[in-house]
């Protein structure tokens, strides 16, 4: 049986330029998903009125939900649209940008600051060097069992949409990095450098603007246990705080 | 003073060229088409291999070295990959060191795993993204070097051309900012190319959309050798979509899984059966073409389709959840079946190109100063590469040429900076050039279309079976397509975030690498690895125990072929019914 599915899309030709909806209608195949219908505008670029259009710009690129790239938001959640399955959606399909980043173009946002805050808390792990010095720490399975979960955040910036005080008013930056912090501080070697990335978690825009809406984890796509560590991580700059005022 | 040195390429092999050139105080510029975070590394499932014996087989990195040229049907130079294998301990160390979440013994070692074409479990992993793990590891490597001023990032850009000297040397990149469309020039002493494989040339495969392989063949067009073109692995387990083939990882059958077809009316577990001695863990080229006879010969797929059961369901769901978890969680939300209760129903995918820029033994491509590393050279996998040596050899590579890129620049008498300007000037001038011709291009044909035409031709013709009439066909719709390249129309969209004009310039090299894969195969008439002619069945070591090495000239490729290096294992037949035979270490 034929029938189409319909798209309502937020469009924007550049940052300076006002926004406007265009919808599209597009043949159903069985088990699509919105990137498949996004890829049968850039082959046939006609709107819903028949009047041919620029096709949609968007990002992808693994289409299997690791890589984070086609974040948008979708019938007003943000999510990946590679594993946005059509079948699972309510019609028209409603898709816009991210809110709380730049627009580019389209659906394509500019999440430069999401790499950039995980440079400001230092998420990495100081090797001395990339010299052969044999096997790293021992870990339990336990132990890392619980930090894969959090390596697995793709910077994909759901968390960020979904969270009330990341706004234009606040330098929040956001969950997806006191995660990143978590999983340094947790590993044996990384634990080394802790208190560099708590301090980093100190500064304006740190971890003291969490309202503790508790969005975050209702929407991360890769079920990172974010209010958990930014429990922890609430817990371990306080004591690192009243320290530092005690080793004054 | 240092020289400059340019990484083109943010996933494993350029960010540990990066980090190995950032360690030595050296200043990089990094290009990346997308963040790095989100290159094509992520999609590498099933783990890193390297001999360290965690199990107490009594596994060796010479049982490693001979798998992988066994694997690879003696195609590949056996130097480089033995110096890799005995590499490939160290490197698992390092990236534990570096804070890799890989899965543990409960004594709190490295765990492993067995792949195919292995006896022995030697494949460390992070659940099944292990690719995604590793390149998160060594993104914050670079992160900190970034912020020790050491690295420059330029995420989502381009790479247009290269900047070739009167000597012919590379001297620099051209190179487009995305958001843009502008297009700039960067002088460089040593240029490194680490820019994945060309998987979208078959338009459905395992590959990420960046894989066009374009820089790729942006320098081959400018004169950069391509070797063993034709050498494309297919995958045996994928998951069909019409926007993309979604790997299902080798793990699964290392972890236990079992492939079976009905027949008779009962379940027929036909690798255990043809091939007793390494039965669902055989290489993948033997697992496809065994899915392919069940499947198109025996009209055996399930439900009368090209698909297989891979079967799970009697596996421990915890060690599922602990060591598939990525894997499944990926066929739960695409097909909606769980595969810890139903058997997976996948087919084989085009999934990795052995193939790609021809390089030395220091990774550098005949073009000086012009390096190579990773899936887009040819180097470490002979005619068809094991599971679990796709990420060790990128980041050897990595290890490898940053240091060489380093000795190269600072060698050179004179550098990029000492050279008229106008050499620069004028490379970023064609490139401005040509994209103001890409722009005027307004015929009828759609940029997308062709490529899926060129991908349905590709996959039918150029995959598991190869015969020598289609080859040629192929080849004559590629010029066809080529030349039906020039009616395409681009619209009227302006360059700011334009993606179509993009995609018309790679679409081009997509084309250029098509004749390269197919004319490849079409030449070598005998069967070796991921290359099968059903009219030449055996291994022909006396007349194509050879690397083929193809130029680009205006009328399509021309190919020569290279002696390959056996300096340590003598060829042998490569059969997975029996053991394979054990080999002396002579040193």
């Amino acid at each position: 049986m034929a029938k189409d599915i319909r798209l309502v899309i937020k469009r924007q030709a550049n940052p300076k330029s006002a926004d406007y909806v265009e919808e599209f209608v597009i043949p159903y195949f069985p088990k699509m998903n919105v990137v498949a219908a996004l890829m049968e505008i850039q082959k046939n670029p006609l709107n819903a009125k028949g009047d041919v259009t620029t096709p949609v710009a968007w990002d992808c690129n693994c289409l299997e939900e690791v890589c984070g790239a086609c974040t948008m938001v979708i019938n007003g959640q943000a999510r990946q649209a590679c594993s946005a399955l059509v079948d699972q959606l309510t019609q028209p399909i409603h898709l816009a940008p991210l809110t709380k980043f730049p627009v580019v173009r389209d659906l394509v946002v500019d999440r430069k600051v999401m790499f950039d805050n995980l440079r400001k808390v230092k998420a990495w792990i100081e090797v001395d060097g990339t010299h052969d010095m044999g096997p790293g720490p021992r870990v339990s399975p336990k132990v890392q069992e619980q930090a894969y979960r959090l390596s697995k955040c793709m910077t994909c910036g759901c968390c960020m949409e979904a969270c009330p005080n990341v706004n234009p008013k606040s330098n929040f930056i956001g969950p997806a990095p006191i995660a990143q912090v978590d999983l340094m501080n947790s590993h044996p070697t990384g634990a080394l450098q802790r208190e560099r990335r708590l301090e980093a978690l100190m500064t304006e825009g740190g971890i003291a603007d969490c309202g503790n809406a508790q969005n975050c984890i209702k929407v991360c796509p890769k079920e990172v246990p974010l209010t958990r560590s930014i429990a922890r991580l609430n817990r371990a700059t306080t004591f690192h705080g009243i320290k530092s005022w005690f080793n004054k | 003073m240092s020289g400059k040195v340019t990484v083109i390429g943010g996933g494993l092999a350029g960010l540990m060229s990066v980090i190995k050139l950032a360690e030595r105080g050296q200043k990089v510029d990094l290009f990346s088409l997308v963040p790095c975070k989100r290159s094509h590394s992520v999609c590498a499932q099933g783990g890193i291999n390297a001999a360290v014996n965690t199990k107490g087989e009594g596994d060796s990195t010479w049982e490693h070295f001979d798998d992988t040229i066994y694997g690879g049907d003696f195609l590949a130079n056996q130097t480089p990959v033995k110096n890799m294998i005995e590499a490939a301990p160290s490197i698992i160390y390092l990236v534990d060191r570096m804070g890799v979440q890989f899965n543990r013994t409960p004594e709190g070692f490295l765990d492993v795993r067995r792949l195919g074409g292995a006896k022995y479990s030697r494949t460390v992993f992070a659940g099944a993204t292990t690719g995604q793990q590793l390149i998160y590891a060594l993104d914050e490597q670079v992160r900190r070097y970034e912020d020790e001023g050491l690295v420059t990032r330029y995420e989502e850009w381009e790479l247009l051309s290269l900047v070739r000297d009167d000597e012919g040397c590379c001297r620099g990149v051209v190179v487009q900012d995305m958001k843009s469309l502008d297009i700039q020039v960067f002088p460089a002493d040593a240029v490194i190319l680490a820019t994945g494989g060309p998987g979208m040339i078959y338009v459905r495969s395992t590959n990420s959309t960046i894989n066009t392989g374009f820089a790729a063949a942006s320098a081959y067009m400018q004169g950069a050798i391509y070797a063993n073109g034709e050498f494309v692995q297919i995958h045996p387990s994928a998951i069909p979509g019409r926007d993309k083939l979604r790997l299902m990882s080798e793990s699964i059958r290392g972890d236990g899984g079992r492939v079976w077809v009905y027949k008779d009316g009962k379940p027929w577990y036909f690798l255990e059966d043809w091939y007793p001695a390494y039965g669902n863990m055989v290489p993948r080229d033997i697992a496809t073409r065994a899915i392919f006879k069940v499947c198109v010969d025996m009209k055996l797929g399930v439900e009368g389709e090209n698909k297989v059961y891979l079967d799970i369901t009697h596996l421990d769901p915890h060690d599922i959840d602990r060591k598939l978890a990525g894997v499944v969680d990926i066929y739960e939300k695409f097909i909606g079946d769980d595969p810890r209760k139903v058997p997976m129903e996948t087919f084989p995918a085009v999934h990795y190109s052995m193939g790609g820029l021809w390089v030395d033994y220091n990774q550098m491509t005949n073009i000086p100063g012009l390096f190579a590393a990773g899936e887009c050279e040819y180097q470490y996998h002979g005619a068809n590469r094991l599971g679990g040596n796709s990420l060790v050899a990128a980041i050897y590579a990595g290890m490898v040429v940053g240091p060489k890129a380093f000795e190269y620049s600072n060698g050179l008498k004179q550098r990029c900076n000492d050279l008229p300007g106008s050499l620069f000037e004028r490379a970023k001038e064609e490139e401005i050039t040509k994209q103001k011709a890409l722009f005027a291009m307004q015929g009828k044909e759609n940029p997308y279309k062709l490529h899926q035409e060129l991908g349905e031709w590709m996959v039918d013709n150029v995959t598991v079976v190869r015969n020598n009439d289609r080859l040629l066909a192929t080849d004559q719709k590629i010029q066809e397509l080529m030349e039906r390249y020039k009616t395409i129309g681009v619209g009227n969209s302006p360059e700011w975030g334009n993606q179509i004009v993009p995609f018309t310039r790679r679409l081009w090299g997509m084309l250029s690498l098509a004749r390269v894969i197919t004319l490849g195969a079409y030449h070598r008439n005998e069967s070796r690895g991921a290359h099968y002619k059903p009219d030449f069945p055996d291994r022909d070591d006396e007349n194509w125990l050879k690397t083929t090495k193809a130029e680009w000239t205006a009328n399509g490729p021309h190919f020569s072929y290279d002696p390959v290096d056996t300096s340590f294992i003598k060829p042998r037949k490569r059969r997975y019914d029996v053991a394979k035979e054990v080999t002396a270490q002579n040193g």
